[in-house]
């Protein structure tokens, strides 16, 4: 697999792999980000992306001279083979009422019916691809092509917390109120980020994805976000 | 405990500390100071750990009240400071007694202030930091901005030497940045790389702590904006298909989807964070080397090391 070393600024380095979506990069990536974390270096933090491993440096450090070099050895020495497949995360949607307002629009993307869209975004396993943009928010791929409508031409200015979403291919949850321009298709009552909780982090990169689906009810049961 | 209270937030008042690393790798933003360097200036001259929590003003400060003796100190923009009316130093210690005000006034230069307490603000840490960030509602006051009313408990002294520093220059209108080629230099074209080093942009209404809209000629890419969802630094300049660059700040997001021209080194990126919307921006390109000798008259600067 191919692999190249970019200096990301003074203070980072991008180690990139092909530019794909394939389960088989992204496991790559989160090999070489594992075997960096053993490593004796000054860094400061690591970001595994789809096809990339971003490694934050202090950049006056003595050993961040030579720390391309040693970048390199490591990423070039892991494995090819590992399969870093995480577990299974079974996550509860409500796609009813209120909680889709974009089913149409991406209904009609498919040119299919609203419940051909929900029952094709249950079919799919998904891979978490990345964790990032605010804490806890999963990219996940890959969404059946036939719903894997575009991002909105205009972003939303408040997505509801707990937000399901489509865009171009990925699925996510929305962990906070933010501004987005993913077509949300329903709502879950999870959350995807709870410092309250023995795990914070629902979800982490390379592990797999399951959706299922629950009434209105059982969303109003449920909901950790103070919304029933 | 000795605690300073909000009477008015003024316009962003935030408590931060150096950032909240370790994390990124599952979204969350480091935040931090937009200016680290005089963060760590105030904390210094205190005798703190340089990354004690203290509060980043910007440009309309807030008024406080101590209800008991509070070492403080000021550093970055210069904002006048008056405690009961009279003047507070910037870039030295002073004392404010119980029951006094601190009452903030006009800008002569720079964007965001620093005040540190001695013994700095003993807010609750999330995830290991002190660090607010705004858009994930993460941090002490549930990641918000201070409002009337909040209480800011001080500390105890660490008990730290405290030491004198130079104090940042302040750009005055807008400032040349220095710049390293960025991962995806190969996707802009010629004339991008032409106007990045010979125009001149502005800083558009639209900015903030996430980071600086840059207003000024259309930077183009050499094929699609877009690119696979990976981590930005502080202070990468990504360029969506509109052309339009952002320069990415302290609170930006920890990944994004847009190519990135270059990077702000790190020397550099406190005057950034003095700059304000309206003021113009030019860059540079530089060496590693050169980056990295600029970043050590820095902390030269820092120790108070005569440059």
């Amino acid at each position: 697999m191919d692999l190249r070393i970019v200096a990301a600024g003074d203070a980072g380095w991008l180690i990139e792999l092909p530019e794909r979506i394939d389960a088989a990069v992204n496991s790559r990536a989160i090999e070489i980000a594992k075997a960096i974390e053993c490593a004796e270096l000054p860094i400061t933090d690591i970001v595994v992306g789809y096809r990339s491993v971003m490694v934050y440096i202090d950049p006056l450090a003595d050993q961040a001279a030579n720390i391309e070099r040693r970048l390199h050895d490591i990423a070039t020495n892991t494995s090819s083979d590992v399969s870093n497949t995480g577990p299974l995360v079974k996550v509860p949607v409500c796609y009813d009422g209120p909680y889709g307002p974009d089913l149409a629009d991406v209904a009609a993307f498919g040119k299919c019916d609203v419940a051909e869209v929900i029952d094709r975004h249950l079919a799919q396993e998904y891979r978490v691809f990345v964790v990032g943009f605010v804490p806890g928010f999963a990219y996940m791929a890959s969404v059946d092509p036939k719903i894997a409508a575009p991002r909105r031409s205009t972003p939303r200015l408040r997505v509801p917390a707990g937000s399901v979403a489509v865009a171009a291919g990925q699925t996510g949850i929305y962990p906070v109120e933010t501004p987005g321009g993913w077509r949300l298709i329903g709502r879950c009552p999870v959350k995807p980020y709870d410092p309250n909780r023995a795990q914070p982090f629902l979800f982490h990169p390379g592990d797999r994805v399951r959706f299922h689906r629950i009434s209105e009810s059982e969303y109003q049961n449920a909901t950790q976000w103070g919304d029933a | 405990m000795t605690a300073l209270t909000v009477v008015k937030p003024g316009m962003l008042t935030t408590v931060q500390d150096l950032g909240r690393r370790g994390y990124q790798g599952l979204g969350v933003p480091v935040s931090g100071p937009m200016d680290a360097y005089s963060h760590r200036l105030a904390n210094q001259l205190l005798g703190n750990d340089p990354s004690a929590a203290a509060l980043e003003i910007t440009l309309l400060g807030p008024e406080l009240v101590a209800d008991g003796d509070v070492t403080c100190a000021l550093t970055g923009a210069d904002i006048s400071v008056t405690i009961d009316g009279k003047p507070a130093p910037i870039n030295e210690p002073f004392t404010v007694r119980a029951g006094a005000h601190l009452r903030w006034g006009s800008r002569v230069g720079g964007t965001r202030q620093t005040l540190a307490v001695r013994g700095g603000f003993d807010v609750p840490a999330t995830l290991g930091s002190r660090a607010t960030h705004v858009v994930s509602r993460m941090g002490p006051f549930g990641g918000r901005g201070l409002r009337a009313g909040d209480v800011l408990p001080v500390g105890a002294a660490v008990g730290g030497r405290a030491i004198a520093g130079n104090p940042l220059e302040l750009p005055q209108g807008g400032a040349r940045l220095r710049v390293m080629p960025g991962v995806h230099r190969d996707r802009f074209t010629e004339d991008a790389w032409g106007l990045l080093v010979h125009a001149r942009f502005t800083i558009s209404p639209q900015s903030n702590r996430m980071g600086y809209r840059l207003d000024g000629p259309v930077l183009t890419h050499t094929r699609t904006a877009d690119i696979l969802s990976e981590a930005t630094p502080e202070g990468v300049i990504q360029v969506p298909a509109s052309g339009q660059p952002i320069l990415l700040l302290a609170e930006r997001a920890t990944t994004g989807g847009y190519a990135t021209i270059a990077n702000i080194i790190t020397a550099d990126l406190p005057i950034a964070g003095q700059l304000a919307p309206g003021d113009w921006i030019e860059f540079d390109i530089v060496s590693r080397d050169d980056a990295l000798a600029a970043l050590r008259r820095r902390e030269a600067a820092l120790r108070g090391v005569a440059r």
